[in-house]
């Protein structure tokens, strides 16, 4: 099954490693070929109707056709598909990927900078190539992800901030993170102030509690320190675009928020209540800021707004416990429908890196609450990659593309497909990962006496 | 995401469904005929076009062709999947208050038994994802848990209702990075012992030879006044001691929270030397790498699809565990220890057929007859067979699928969730919120001490994100992140640390 299958690495060595092993992709030694044909296969491009007997040419990292009559040119190595399936890989929007090995272990985690304002801290500058994470992740048939700094998951420490940094995307695959880098600033994370009358005290162990007045008094503080960020920052780009370096005092901080009030860089704003919604999307249409919703719980209560903005939206896991007890039991399952219905555009992320496998099966279960299949795959897929700007890139299966390509057994979106074949940046990958390697070394322990 | 419901929101958060269901409980017809359905059951093979009649809630007949008697309420199944009820091995929904008694290191005088809260929407929502019997837990912050007990999901009946009547009571055990609080402090309390693995176990043998040492006392009592002797002064009672003394009797079934495969071999040595078995190693995600010492131990297992890196003793989790384990003779299931996890066990069993090639029925049978084997109750439930009783979900489609959805959900033979209904019923729980709402805010401005106030200060208010309270978070949880960045922290370790989940 697998191709350029790694020489099985000794066990003692993964043993030795301890916590990271080497993750590895493809082959290092000869030089790798350049051009690949995959044949025969059922090619779903996404962007067009399936192809029944299709043929994927690869050529230099990116895709060079697509196509029923594609001629195979001749020293293309050819992968014959026949009975399998072709997909663009999926594209996981909102990950820690390369930023937390293990929740626990605070010192495995980077997903967080203390401090409450940290637009310059970007991931990319953190992101382990070696995690164990991306080959099991990439097994699954995730090809690329967004590495977003302050976006929850199990963690062990940080928290607290209002502009987390900056996020980064990443093919799955890559001896360093220069190899992986798609972009490394995408967008601007920003966890929106919440009017939060209960909260959670680490000194006493207990619940606070504050009145409404003075909840909001805390959130309207936050929301002009963030005005305040946002004017200088404002302030700051004039400064830079009249003279030379010499003329300002050079602020990484407020640098990095010049991208950002220009309109050029999106802030990925999450929020998930109804009114924290419409708080942001306010703002940011004040402020001029080209806004992403992240999380979107309660996002069909505001669809006519989000609309009518053309505010895109990275959903939570539909696989998420519902917000209220009040709510239906399905309210997180319905709403890619809801949105898709209303016009809405939106992909679905996993917010997590362990659980970023779940994300085919996320978008399945939407399908079974009503949204249609072929917009499901697209929220995996191309959705994701155009509302992170990066839709000329990935996503399809387009000549021109980076040759980021899953051949399957199946649907991707079902959890008992398998993913046989997968190519990053037009490079054949592994499917090996710690999990597979365990799992093969326990199949073969002799039998216990 | 939220993985917990607030307790806290108790006082002015109204659970209408509570209100409204109770009007809607299940009615109770002597006759169902579940028509025309595919039936997977699980020991007899798959029944397309079957039917299934259901007498008193025990299944009187399973076949092809059988006519519906006079009195008979027909379910007409066509193009449905009928597979047994499913059965959650580790669970700590219908819980009121806090999962952990995590002060002290033996807390086997807790039971969960006493706190049973029949209000939790999480039976409701469990029911509508097929569960339909549940292994309710304590948490896992002591070497020896609290008390366990095995419910049925019958959603609007009083607590009372809700044990399974006849199986096996439980306790709870705990090894590892939780009960040595290794992931959890709480600033300003001094550690709590244990804090190694070994004095995990210390704290196990210690508990258990005071254990045998009870039982010896009674049993000499017992011995002398069976033989005639008068004016015997009987030992004095310990509540702690007694569950342990069941173990050791065989009347309690040990539900072990497990990961690392030192720590299983661990336990499978302690419970030899002191005679009692191990019913069930939970979580036990290095299970596959000493699954051969469990078989051989006659223990069972009951772990995640593929939850793992949440911690260090997680690290090694492999969701081929459920597959390995199966091969080499362990009967394992698959379990939530969450809420939300539990509404989708029929996907995360399905899981098992790609990570190591399990077969249909053997998937199946980890969410149905191998968890009623675990818990003692496969006489009565995890399979369709006549005589059983009539737990059974009713799927659109083969439920091992990311597309499948419930459509109804029967326990004793009644239809506890609908699908239909609960879609139907909606606008009518959605008005009575909005009167009830009202009515509130009326009487709040009644009241003169809120004369001054502001109105926004009232019931309206939304549920805060980051003031999770521990009771309600799952035992392992590394589910994704509840969302926020804010919330990405401290609901997490909150729950843990009072409670000690997880």
């Amino acid at each position: 099954m697998r191709i350029h299958a790694i020489s099985r690495r000794p066990l003692y060595l993964l043993l030795a490693a301890g916590l990271l092993c080497v993750s590895s992709l493809a082959t290092g030694q000869e030089k790798p070929a350049t051009v690949y044909a995959i044949t025969h296969g059922k090619v779903f491009p996404v962007s067009g109707a399936p192809i029944e007997d299709g043929t994927v040419i690869i050529r230099d990292g990116k895709i060079a056709a697509v196509g029923a009559n594609v001629p195979v040119p001749a020293e293309a190595k050819v992968i014959d598909a026949k009975g399998l399936q072709v997909y663009p890989g999926l594209f996981d929007p909102i990950t820690q990927m390369g930023l937390r090995e293990i929740g626990a272990v605070s010192a495995t985690v980077d997903t967080t900078e203390t401090g409450e304002f940290n637009p310059d801290v970007v991931a990319a500058e953190a992101i382990l190539p070696s995690s164990e994470h991306i080959p099991v992740t990439r097994a699954s048939g995730i090809t690329e992800v967004l590495a977003v700094p302050a976006s929850g998951g199990f963690d062990s420490g940080g928290g607290g901030n209002i502009f987390g940094g900056q996020a980064s995307a990443i093919n799955m695959a890559g001896w360093t993170i220069n190899d992986m880098l798609l972009k490394k600033s995408v967008a601007m994370v920003l966890d929106w102030p919440k009017i939060q009358t209960r909260s959670f005290d680490f000194t006493t162990f207990s619940i606070k509690e504050k009145p409404y007045g003075e909840a909001k008094q805390e959130y309207e503080k936050n929301l002009n320190m963030l005005k305040d960020w946002l004017d200088e920052a404002r302030h700051y780009a004039v400064a830079m675009g009249h003279g030379g370096k010499a003329d300002y005092d050079g602020d990484v901080k407020l640098e990095a928020l010049v991208p950002v009030v220009r309109g050029q860089l999106p802030v990925l704003v999450f929020a998930d209540r109804e009114r924290d919604i419409r708080n942001a999307v306010e703002f940011c249409e004040q402020e001029k800021l080209k806004m992403i919703l992240a999380g979107g719980e309660e996002a069909y209560k505001v669809k006519d707004l989000l609309r009518s903005k053309d505010i895109p939206v990275i959903l939570r896991p539909m696989l998420t416990e519902v917000p209220d007890d009040d709510d239906p039991y399905d309210v997180l399952l319905t709403q890619p429908e809801v949105l898709h219905e209303a016009g809405v555009r939106f992909a679905i992320g996993s917010f997590d890196n362990s659980f970023a496998r779940r994300l085919g099966q996320n978008a399945a279960n939407a399908v079974a609450y009503g949204l249609p299949y072929d917009e499901a795959l697209k929220a995996v897929t191309i959705y994701p990659a155009e509302i992170l700007g990066l839709g000329d890139e990935v996503g399809t299966l387009d000549a021109g593309k980076i040759a980021n390509v899953i051949v399957t057994n199946g649907d991707p979106l079902e959890v008992t497909t398998d993913v046989k074949y997968l190519f990053i940046k037009g490079q054949p990958t592994s499917l090996d990962n710690k999990q597979l390697e365990l799992y093969e070394k326990y199949l073969h322990r002799p039998k216990a006496d | 995401m939220n993985r917990t419901r607030t307790l806290l929101m108790a006082a002015t958060m109204l659970t209408f469904a509570r209100h409204t269901n109770a009007a809607n409980l299940p009615a109770d017809p002597p006759v169902v005929l579940i028509q025309n359905a595919t039936i997977l059951t699980v020991t007899h093979g798959i029944i397309e076009h079957g039917s299934i009649l259901i007498r008193d809630g025990k299944i009187a007949e399973v076949g092809k062709d059988i006519k519906a008697p006079k009195d008979a309420e027909v379910i007409d199944a066509t193009g449905q999947y009928v597979m047994p009820g499913i059965i959650d091995c580790h669970s700590h929904i219908a819980i009121d208050g806090g999962v952990n008694e995590g002060s002290i290191s033996v807390s086997s005088m807790a039971n969960i038994k006493e706190v049973l809260d029949s209000d939790d929407i999480a039976i409701y929502r469990d029911l509508a994802g097929g569960v339909t019997e549940a292994n309710v837990l304590h948490g896992s912050a002591n070497p020896i848990g609290g008390q366990t007990i095995v419910i049925k999901l019958r959603w609007g009946q009083p607590a009372d209702n809700s044990p399974f009547e006849g199986a096996v009571p439980g306790i709870k055990f705990a090894l590892g990075e939780n009960p040595k609080r290794s992931n959890f402090s709480i600033p300003g309390q001094p550690k709590r012992y244990p804090a190694t693995r070994m004095g995990v176990e210390e704290t196990i043998r210690a508990a258990f030879t005071e254990a045998r040492d009870y039982k010896n006392a009674w049993d000499t009592y017992n011995k002398k006044v069976g033989a005639g002797e008068k004016n015997l002064i009987p030992p004095r009672r310990d509540l702690k001691l007694e569950p342990l003394v069941e173990v050791l009797e065989g009347k309690r079934y040990v539900h072990a929270h497990c990961y690392r495969e030192d720590e299983i071999l661990m336990l499978l040595r302690v419970a030899k030397e002191f005679g009692f078995k191990v019913r069930t190693l939970q979580h036990v995600l290095e299970g596959y790498k000493v699954a051969d010492e469990i078989a051989a131990a006659g223990a069972y297992g009951s772990t995640f699809s593929d939850w793992w890196a949440y911690k260090v003793e997680a690290f090694d989790a492999i969701p081929y565990n459920m597959a390995l384990m199966t091969r080499r003779g362990v009967i394992m299931s698959v379990n939530s220890d969450d809420a939300e996890e539990a509404t989708h066990l029929n996907q995360e069993a399905a899981k098992s057929m790609k990570y190591g090639g399990l077969t249909h029925n053997e998937a199946l049978r980890l969410v149905t007859l191998n968890p009623a084997i675990q818990l003692g109750i496969e006489k009565r439930v995890g399979s369709i067979e006549v005589g059983k009783d009539a737990d059974l979900a009713v799927y659109n489609r083969d439920p091992l699928s990311a597309y499948a959805v419930v459509q109804k959900t029967l326990i004793d033979g009644k239809v506890y969730f609908d699908r239909a209904k609960d879609i139907a019923g909606r606008a009518k729980l959605e008005q009575e919120k909005k009167e009830l709402l009202e009515k509130e805010k009326k009487a709040g401005e009644k009241k003169p001490e809120n004369a001054g106030k502001k109105i926004e200060a009232t019931p309206v208010e939304k549920k805060p994100e980051a003031a999770k309270p521990a009771e309600k978070k799952p035992e392992e949880t590394p589910k994704p992140p509840s969302g926020s960045t804010a919330r990405s922290n401290s609901p997490e370790s909150a729950g843990a640390l009072a409670g000690g989940a997880r």
